[in-house]
């Protein structure tokens, strides 16, 4: 409870004090490079693989002809769109990029320039944390489209040339009984996923005290955390909006 | 000018400052000395607004610093620059960068005045042609000139300066001394110094106090502290053999 006290604390700082709002945008838009541009290889590879690889398993589980082929596109695309481009694409950011924040953050804490920046008067929290925040908050969407798109694709590659489907079977199949709600369920849950990510991350890394070994347990940490948020809020958001 | 009044520090149940008292002038370098774990540092941090004293206040000419109001504590820590006891320069910013970081943030000045700026401050320490260097191209006294003009760029009315030559071999630190104490007095700044390293209290020492578990038991000009008569200072003082044959040597 205690932590869970200071994180909200934390959290308040980085609107109090704040700087000038041309400061954020320009460090806003570097963090976007890093925590968005950066990420796009990974997620590519990902994603495409794994809407590969549902299409591949679903298709083996079909063993009835009664069920018609087009149903396999149709479940890459569901589990895709409400779980596998926001969740998974998550596990990976918070692997990547909360694990950097933490470790960037935890190594300006030991090496005391946060606190060179907090003696020249400079709320450090809001300037360090609030445009990672923002970053992530407005670069994880898009990767989470990119990522959607990419799934279903690897799944079309992987169905058609492994003869499971035609194209045209699985075209017919993303585009049967398709609810839009679930394209704005999936925004919805990465917007919630980024903030977690980032704003536990930076929690981790910003109070880190020692030396290098716990820069390495502060990232660590972070990722665990960002992990155990993600999925916590996973399931709360299926409840709440489905 | 920086007083320092009863300022007491607690970590949990364990007292680490005692009442501490001390006034600091301008134009000097004001030395506060003392073995690891005496709360030098404590004390410095609780001056600097790092810490918040338990008890007791610090005036910065006359201004209670942890007693005032948000832009107030604003105002007093845009005129301190600090030195910190491992450079603390921003990774990712080149010494230009570093250096002008204060002034991108904490002025409007324009972007060829902020260069001259950075250049003449660059230049007052020997680091002119470094600007495009990054901090891990630099040597370890580097750092800490690169330090030490991030802290003076502003220019700032206080400078702290945490174990400057930690770390420096003696002929570097010598240097780093002697541009503290030639800074303090071209730009008459208040200037408060932590250091175990005696060589810094006999070159550079205008003012001395002397913290012991926390307390302070000695205060003065960096002359008369041979021949003080604390007994924990004496043993401080001549724990090294070549304090001890100087003292041999002068009696």
């Amino acid at each position: 409870m205690k932590i869970i006290g200071k994180y909200f604390i934390f959290l308040h700082s980085l609107f109090i004090k704040r700087e000038s709002f041309n400061t954020y945008i320009r460090l806003t838009l570097d963090e976007c490079i890093k925590v968005g541009i950066d990420s796009i290889f990974i997620v590519v590879i990902i994603s495409t693989f794994i809407g590969a690889v549902t299409a591949v398993q679903t298709a083996y589980n079909f063993v009835t002809p009664l069920i018609p082929r087009y149903v396999i596109s149709l479940i890459v695309r569901d589990m895709t769109l409400l779980e596998l481009a926001p969740t998974i694409t998550a596990i990976v950011f918070a692997g990547k990029v909360g694990s950097n924040i933490a470790g960037e953050l935890g190594t300006m804490r030991i090496s005391e320039q946060i606190d060179a920046l907090e003696v020249m008067g400079i709320n450090s929290s809001s300037f360090l944390v609030l445009p990672k925040i923002l970053a992530c908050v407005l670069m994880y969407p898009l990767l989470v489209i990119l990522a959607g798109n990419l799934s279903i694709l690897g799944g079309y590659i992987a169905a058609t040339l492994t003869g499971e489907m035609t194209p045209s079977e699985y075209v017919y199949g993303i585009r049967v009984d398709f609810i839009q709600f679930n394209v704005t369920f999936a925004l919805i849950k990465s917007i919630v996923f980024a903030f977690l990510i980032a704003s536990i991350s930076a929690f981790t890394g910003y109070f880190t005290a020692g030396g290098a070994l716990e820069v390495g347990k502060a990232s660590t940490k972070a990722v665990t955390s960002s992990c155990i948020a993600i999925l916590s809020a996973d399931y709360l958001l299926a409840q709440l909006l489905l | 000018m920086i007083e320092v009044k009863n300022i007491s520090k607690f970590f949990d149940d364990t007292q680490v400052l005692f009442n501490i008292n001390g006034k600091f002038l301008p134009g000097q370098a004001n030395l506060i000395i003392g073995s690891s774990g005496t709360g030098k540092t404590v004390l410095l941090k609780c001056i600097v607004g790092l810490l918040s004293p338990d008890e007791g206040s610090v005036f910065f000419d006359g201004r209670d610093f942890h007693n005032s109001g948000r832009s107030e504590i604003q105002d007093i820590r845009r005129e301190i620059g600090m030195l910190f006891q491992g450079g603390a320069l921003f990774d990712s910013k080149n010494v230009e960068q570093n250096v002008g970081f204060p002034l991108d943030m904490l002025t409007k000045m324009p972007r060829d005045e902020k260069l001259d700026r950075i250049n003449f401050v660059l230049n007052r320490l020997g680091l002119a042609n470094s600007n495009k260097k990054m901090p891990s191209e630099l040597s370890g006294g580097m750092k800490k000139r690169v330090g030490l003009a991030r802290a003076i760029v502003n220019n700032s009315k206080y400078l702290f300066c945490d174990e400057p030559n930690s770390g420096l071999d003696p002929q570097t630190a010598i240097v780093i001394d002697h541009l503290i104490q030639e800074i303090t007095e071209e730009f008459n700044i208040t200037t408060i110094v932590v250091t175990h390293d005696m060589n810094s209290v006999m070159e550079i020492g205008d003012y001395v106090m002397f913290m012991h578990k926390g307390q302070m038991l000695w205060e003065g000009p960096n002359s008369d502290i041979l021949n003080a008569d604390v007994r924990e200072l004496q043993e401080f003082v001549y724990s090294n053999k070549l304090m001890m044959a100087l003292r041999e040597q002068s009696s």
